[in-house]
């Protein structure tokens, strides 16, 4: 199981039955694969409709008909569409159970930076902003670290998502949940010792007495 | 109330230099495509152009940014353009990032007659730079000024000699928002069909709203 499969399947944990959510731009997209069986889950995608399926077939797409990333797509049974203020004011609304977003960075507070590198990478910030300010429980994505450089850092250093303290920080190393007291550590990524996790991790982490193994095949 | 279509080269000169343009359109896909290349025909220069994105270079509203008809770009990501990030850097655009659920709202005050948004997105961010913050019910929020422009050029699925339009799936986003918020109104579609033939609870954009409708392709 490579890193991102670790990711994708912990966090497809915490579907909720007959749910919206949400599935970012990359990595978050892979959490579709790994539902667990006899959930319903609705996805959404923020350029208009709810219920969408798998890529269709080579020379059976619709030009109208594709992803927030533009890439083709199908409607399932029951998909409905819509417009973009119609789509944001499910997101803000309260009506999003779940967004799961990548992330360049997060703090002991529990913020997210994911929408820009001042001086080197300005691509805006799209419905990432939204999706974090409205969004029920908004869960991040992402490699423990980038380069060698721990992603979980005492305090953001990019431009925030947010001011929003996101609900789980799934990783390839471990769960973190960011708390009014600061990060706990909540699992451990399969084969993953405690003090490794510490040692990957730039911001102080609280570690209860037992931190167990992520449960990925349950 | 009938209309004759106009050509998309009849619709480019209605844009003039220097307007303010509101475009349909997510990644291109529901984008008037023949209005835009019509544009880029006429050598429009010095536009503002206001929605989702700057698409790619060569298609949607990237073709204008290629062209240098743009002076201005409000959207909220331009991720998937290098042109645009290119010309931004070199200082021969503007770029306005704006977050999407907020764009697209403030697209919707202004043609709704409000005089603006609160919204929680962009909270504790540098979206929130120079904007006020009002507290309702115990809850911060951040005043969003509306947005109109010159003109809207609208991607449909049917129009009718009237103007009625439908949309199709994921290419409606922007589309049906903008129609109130311009004071031209110029829209493309994929057929035209006699008045009659679009049953009146299929209409999403009355035809009252559009100025000009461009003649489908031949």
């Amino acid at each position: 199981m490579d890193a991102k499969e670790i990711i994708a399947r912990r966090v497809a944990q915490e579907l909720r039955d007959h749910t919206l959510v949400n599935l970012g731009i990359g990595l978050p997209t892979l959490v579709a694969r790994y539902v667990p069986a006899g959930l319903t889950v609705a996805f959404q995608s923020e350029n208009g409709i709810i219920g969408f399926g798998a890529p269709p077939p080579e020379g059976m797409e619709d030009p109208n008909l594709t992803d927030a990333g533009g890439a083709f797509i199908s409607a399932a049974p029951g998909a409905a569409s819509f417009d973009s203020a119609f789509s944001f004011a499910l997101i803000r609304g309260g009506h999003l159970d779940m967004t799961v977003l990548g992330g360049l960075q997060v703090d002991a507070l529990g913020r997210l930076a994911n929408w820009m590198v001042p001086g080197r990478l300005v691509p805006g910030m799209g419905g990432a902003m939204d999706l974090v300010a409205g969004a029920q429980r908004v869960i991040v994505a992402m490699q423990h670290a980038a380069r060698g450089e721990s992603k979980i850092v005492p305090e953001l250093t990019l431009p925030p998502t947010a001011s929003r303290r996101v609900t789980l920080v799934v990783t390839d190393l471990a769960v973190l949940e960011p708390t009014a007291e600061g990060l706990v550590l909540r699992e451990r990524a399969p084969g993953v010792a405690t003090e490794t996790v510490l040692a990957a991790t730039a911001a102080r982490l609280i570690v209860p007495g037992e931190v167990p193994e992520m449960a990925l095949l349950a | 109330m009938k209309r004759r279509a106009i050509t998309a080269a009849e619709a480019a000169a209605k844009v003039p230099d220097g307007a303010s343009v509101l475009f349909g359109g997510f990644m291109a896909v529901g984008s008037p495509e023949r209005i835009i290349d019509a544009l880029v025909a006429r050598g429009a220069r010095g536009l503002t152009i206001i929605g989702n994105d700057t698409a790619r270079p060569g298609i949607g509203v990237g073709k204008l940014i290629d062209a240098g008809c743009v002076a201005k770009a409000v959207v909220s990501h331009i991720g998937t353009n290098p042109v645009t990030q290119k010309k931004m850097i070199a200082g021969e655009i503007a770029v306005e990032l704006v977050p999407q659920g907020t764009l697209v709202e403030r697209i919707r005050a202004g043609g709704a007659g409000l005089g603006g948004v609160l919204t929680p997105t962009g909270l504790g961010t540098v979206v929130q730079v120079g904007k006020r913050v009002i507290e309702v019910q115990g809850r911060d929020f951040l005043l969003e000024e509306p947005i109109t422009a010159d003109v809207a050029i609208i991607h449909a699925h049917e129009a009718d000699y009237s103007g009625n339009l439908t949309y199709r799936l994921t290419a409606m986003n922007f589309n049906p928002v903008i129609a109130l918020a311009a004071r031209c109104v110029i829209v493309e579609a994929n057929e035209i069909v006699p008045v009659g033939v679009i049953p009146p609870d299929h209409v999403r954009t009355p035809g009252i709203l559009v100025h000009h409708l461009v003649e489908r392709p031949r």
